[in-house]
């Protein structure tokens, strides 16, 4: 991104952060221009976290550089400290207070004075509608006020550059729009934001840039429709409800698209790219599915979305932790205390995925996740 | 990309930073005890504990334990009951910090422009709060099953400064503690395992000279019998000085090693 300007308000070189033997950042390289919005998108322990404390001085890199505003997250931490919010997977809220003491005491964490810590409290409230749960204690309000009060608490200090990391995991969907909007007008106000994500449709909604990281490194960069347009065209898409025929289906459609199909057997969904070949394309598999004698369901020839790029850029679908798909799915379903524990542990995305979509059935335990 | 140029900084001076400390400590001070207020629950059973253990060493126990002191074993008892109520106030300390850090409070607290040392600091602040109320009580709960001071009003502050200061060292172990374990159950076993010995096994219950020689051994020469006989000089009347020394060299060497260890394992806490 050589277009960032002479002073992005984040600038990073050759990060590279080690946990013993686990290599977490291999070589990061990212710039965001001032006012504008990075998405950072890649599955579960692909380094997004570690990123984002690293540039929030809570870690210290093992190589590279990484500033924020112009300020050394290492040599000038205080300085970065006093310009940047961090709201995400760890709460600053305590669940005791009501939502105006919390923000009051950040306030003054943050040096105002009392009179403005009560009145900066008052303002965000106001903007984040909470205004009437003010008076509660948080451990009352739903996950999606909870994430809001959560927000706002890393506004307080009016930071022009902010990370988010995964802020709409474990949300419902009504509040996972909500956050949207939020974000919306947070960057529309100016702020420099930098978000994680593992939903590919939250960083194509919200990020002009996005940035892929998968085992500590980027794996592609641009915008939206860039990265889109590395597909290079259209994608075909079908499910096959007999199992047992998904190889037939795949050989079948191998001769009508450019790339090789992608199966995903848990869900028998077949995906390939097609190139500009589009309506040409779609009656050419059509034939060779009948001809083949393969039942399918839901054909249809689509734009690409930002998972068929992930699928298309590191031979694994997004949500499925670099795990051959389907195979977590089945662990979780090996019943037995200790088989549930380890599917837990290990799908742990997965599992945050399922109570969201669930429409926050689970508030306290999405909640306090990680 | 842009190379990552020289900034320079203007960081706040001295003075304003210590007044920042101040207030970032106030702060987290009052955090923790609007938690309190929050959970009466808590602090009523943090009370009651002690108050349980005073009644049933004074009822049950006491008749069956023979001691040389004026006014019989309440007069032994209570100071040892405020040495170990000060010992165990750490308990809530481990827990406390143990449990921010697991939700991940503690960090993102440190990624905000606060000071470094509040947290801790707020903490401990909060803790001997609460302790100090706790003795006080402990000293009232004294008085009306039959303990007096017997040494006059300003040892009988002492004592309870002594006590005070005493907790406050073992807070900061158990700051070190909570920590460096970071976990919360892991925590509270764990403070059972030191507490427990450091408290029995010393001069707070029973004579010492009742215990096997090999537990005397040990029993004489651990901090907690050295303040608690100074407490107990302090509120019964009697020869201070040498047990005082004792005490006060213990508390340094606690508070130089642990101190410092806290605030390591704040600093390195994830």
């Amino acid at each position: 991104m050589s277009e960032a300007g002479p002073d992005p308000a984040i600038a990073v070189e050759g990060l590279t952060k080690s946990f013993g033997q686990v290599r977490a950042l291999r070589g990061i390289d990212l710039s965001v221009p001032r006012g504008s919005v990075l998405g950072v998108l890649g599955p579960n322990g692909a380094g997004k976290t570690t990123a984002v404390r690293i540039l929030t001085t809570l870690l210290a890199p093992d190589g590279g550089r990484a500033t924020v505003n112009g300020y050394d997250v290492v040599r000038h931490a205080a300085a970065v400290r006093r310009s940047i919010g961090l709201s995400g997977q760890a709460p600053a809220i305590q669940e005791e207070l009501t939502g105006r003491e919390n923000l009051e005491i950040i306030g003054r964490l943050y040096h105002l004075s009392w009179a403005e810590a009560r009145s900066r409290a008052g303002e965000l409230l106001e903007q984040f509608d909470l205004t009437e749960a003010a008076r509660r204690p948080a451990k009352t309000y739903s996950g999606g006020m909870q994430r809001r009060l959560d927000l706002a608490a890393s506004l307080v200090g009016r930071p022009s550059v902010l990370f988010l990391d995964e802020p709409t995991t474990g949300l419902d969907p009504r509040s996972r729009l909500g956050m949207w909007d939020i974000i919306r007008s947070l960057a529309a106000s100016g702020t420099t934001i930098l978000l994680t994500t593992q939903y590919l449709d939250e960083a194509d909604e919200l990020a002009d840039a996005i940035v892929v990281i998968d085992h500590g490194r980027v794996i592609a960069e641009g915008t939206a429709e860039q990265l889109k347009s590395r597909i290079g065209g259209d994608v075909l898409e079908f499910t096959v409800p007999d199992r047992a025929r998904l190889g037939d289906a795949v050989a079948a459609v191998k001769r009508v698209g450019g790339a090789e199909p992608h199966a995903d057997a848990e869900a028998g969904l077949i995906t390939v790219g097609v190139g500009s070949r589009g309506s040409e394309a779609l009656i050419e598999a059509v034939r060779a599915l009948d001809g083949a004698g393969v039942t399918t369901r839901g054909l249809a020839l689509r734009r690409p979305s930002l998972d068929d790029v992930f699928l298309a850029l590191t031979g694994h679908a997004a949500e499925e932790d670099g795990q051959p798909p389907g195979r977590r799915g089945r662990g979780r379903r090996a019943g037995g205390p200790g088989g549930r524990a380890a599917g837990w542990q290990d799908g742990r995305g997965g599992e945050r995925q399922l109570a969201g979509r669930a429409a926050g059935r689970r508030p306290g335990i999405d909640q306090g996740g990680e | 990309m842009t190379a990552v140029a020289a900034v320079r900084v203007a960081e706040p001076g001295l003075l304003t930073r210590a007044r920042w400390s101040l207030s970032d400590t106030l702060a987290i001070t009052r955090r923790n005890m609007l938690v309190w207020m929050r959970v009466p629950a808590y602090i009523v059973f943090t009370v009651v504990q002690p108050v349980m253990f005073v009644l049933m060493f004074r009822y049950v126990f006491g008749g069956a334990i023979p001691v040389n002191v004026p006014g019989g074993y309440v007069s032994f008892l209570m100071p040892g009951i405020i040495g170990q109520t000060a010992a165990f106030a750490s308990f809530g300390t481990a827990i406390a910090l143990a449990m921010e850090l697991q939700k991940g409070v503690i960090d993102r607290l440190r990624s905000m422009p606060m000071a470094r040392s509040a947290v801790l600091a707020g903490r401990l602040v909060a803790d001997t709060a609460r302790m100090t109320l706790t003795i006080l009580i402990l000293v009232g709960i004294g008085y009306a099953v039959g303990f007096r001071f017997r040494g006059g009003v300003l040892p009988a502050i002492w004592m309870v400064l002594l006590a005070i200061v005493v907790g406050l060292a073992f807070c900061c172990v158990a700051a070190f503690t909570g920590l460096a374990i970071g976990d919360e159950e892991s925590v509270q076993a764990f403070g059972m395992i030191w507490l427990f010995p450091l408290t029995f096994v010393s001069s707070a219950f029973v004579p010492i000279p009742t215990m096997p020689g090999w537990l005397q051994a040990f029993a004489n020469n651990q901090p907690v019998t050295f303040a608690v006989n100074t407490m107990r000089a302090l509120a019964l009347g009697g020869p201070v000085e040498a047990n005082l020394l004792k005490t006060l060299a213990w508390l340094a060497g606690i508070f130089i090693v642990f101190a410092p260890l806290a605030v390591r394992a704040y600093k390195r806490a994830s």
